[in-house]
């Protein structure tokens, strides 16, 4: 059984200013760290955010939302899929990003 | 002395512009939500405190939010818009068959005497009833699931619905407009539904100009004490209908172009109406560079520009459909919105105009409030 994790997630500047959180916030993962549970315990600590990164009948990554760790682009992988390891121990930021536009 | 409160969405944010019953200056405050998209914001007749946004991004989708304190504050509520038991599909724009997919409401449309009854238009089109405030929507799933649903294809802006009447004399009566599947009439609270588009001709945009659905009505428009007599800005044409929407009539007269999104209805004059002429569905500007509403008070037929204090030379922006609104004082106030970023307030019923606020983001919507 995995213990509780510590997560730290980044959020554009549109999605901070609706939840009225700063740029980082720190979630409690219970089990394992996915992309799923990392939404989940966003979603559920700030439920105005449900619907603006995955759809909420679907669960899919909207199409303009990308999931960057470490330089690295990791959107497609699966959602229970665990993000790495230093994600889940809190030294790398799980960062939500809109992509890139506006010319 | 009254008050008056415009509600302005525009392409990167809300704003709120107040005056007193003069309506000679306003206070102007915004952006609420900077950066996204207000497709509307209305508030209820009810409460005037209550006020609901459309708030609304490619990136991240749909928000809906609510304020209790007339626009001092605001929260998130419930945004879960989803197709009842299951999707189904509708036609693209190259005739194949779309799987519904939602992408944002158009129109909020509070009840009449209920605060926390209200309902929302959306793209793909479907209506939503809340009536707990905004924190869970249903779809009323009737007009969806009309049998001509699968056959509706979307105007250029989308398979939006953004007009909802609700009857303030009949409960049970309510009439919808689809861009571009027509209007709806339902006269038992929005469970089942009928088209009600005769006498509305589509030639060169339709294969059978007459059909039962496909017409790409831009808006409709009523008087509270008529709502039986109702009043469409489509496509092209500008129609009346005296049934409640049974059988529709031309009533573009003399305008110098039918085309044009917004239509609205004097508050005090059942038979004034307004429009603002745009030259085509391919120049969405005004003919000859010169903004003029357009005024008749026979109810159609004839009408007249009105033209003072609007720009007459080089101007081309569009008015878009839900970017006019009256208030109920006397004189009637009358206010649009520009994609330039204009509003124009006219304090005399049409006969003069002054921008309310001049440089704003482009305007989508546009609501009046007046407030004791």
């Amino acid at each position: 059984m995995s213990a509780a994790s510590r997560v730290r997630v980044r959020l554009p500047a549109p999605l901070r200013v609706l939840a009225s959180v700063p740029s980082e916030v720190t979630v409690v993962v219970p089990g394992p760290v996915t992309q799923r549970a990392v939404l989940d315990a966003i979603e559920e600590a700030h439920p105005c955010l449900r619907g603006t990164i995955r759809d909420q009948a679907s669960g899919r990554r909207r199409a303009f939302i990308r999931f960057f760790v470490h330089e690295s682009d990791l959107s497609d992988l699966g959602p229970d899929e665990p993000l790495p390891r230093n994600v889940a121990d809190g030294v790398e930021p799980f960062v939500v990003i809109g992509a890139m536009a506006g010319g | 002395m009254s008050r008056v409160r415009l509600m302005v969405g525009t392409r990167k944010g809300g704003f709120l512009l107040t005056s007193d019953g003069r309506r000679g200056a306003w206070e102007v405050e915004g952006p609420l939500f900077p950066g996204w998209e207000i497709y509307h914001m209305d508030a209820s007749p009810a409460d005037p405190d209550r006020m609901y946004a459309s708030q609304t991004s490619g990136w991240f989708g749909q928000v809906v939010q609510r304020s209790d304190d007339g626009g001092k504050t605001w929260s998130a509520i419930g945004n879960d818009f989803a197709y009842e038991g299951g999707a189904g599909t509708h036609k693209w724009y190259d005739g194949s068959d779309k799987p519904w997919e939602f992408t944002r409401i158009w129109h909020i449309e509070p009840s009449p005497d209920d605060p926390d009854v209200v309902y929302a238009g959306a793209q793909d089109a479907a209506l939503y009833r809340s009536q707990d405030g905004g924190a869970s929507w249903e779809e009323l799933t009737g007009l969806r699931r009309h049998p001509t649903g699968p056959t509706w294809q979307p105007g250029a802006g989308g398979l939006c619905l953004h007009t909802i009447l609700l009857s303030p004399c009949d409960p049970s009566r309510m009439i919808v407009a689809i861009s571009a599947a027509g209007a709806f009439r339902s006269d038992d609270a929005g469970t089942s539904w009928q088209p009600i588009n005769k006498g509305l001709l589509s030639g060169g945009v339709l294969p059978d100009p007459d059909a039962e659905v496909g017409h790409c009505v831009h808006k409709i428009a009523m008087h509270r004490s008529h709502p039986d007599v109702l009043f469409m800005q489509k496509h092209w044409d500008v129609m009346r209908s005296d049934d409640g929407g049974g059988s529709w009539h031309e009533i573009s007269g003399d305008l110098p172009t039918d085309f044009g999104f917004a239509i609205s209805v004097n508050s005090n004059e059942p038979e004034t109406i307004y429009v603002v002429p745009i030259k085509s569905d391919s120049e969405h500007y005004p003919p000859e560079g010169k903004l003029r509403v357009y005024r008749s008070k026979t109810g159609g037929g004839e009408w007249e520009p009105l033209t003072k204090g609007l720009p007459q030379q080089h101007c081309y922006v569009d008015v878009l459909r839900d970017a006019m609104a009256v208030d109920t004082l006397d004189p009637c106030g009358v206010y649009f919105g520009t994609t330039g970023g204009q509003v124009y307030a006219s304090p005399d019923g049409g006969d003069t105009w002054y921008p309310a606020a001049r440089d704003l983001p482009a305007v989508l919507s546009v609501e009046a409030q007046t407030l004791p």
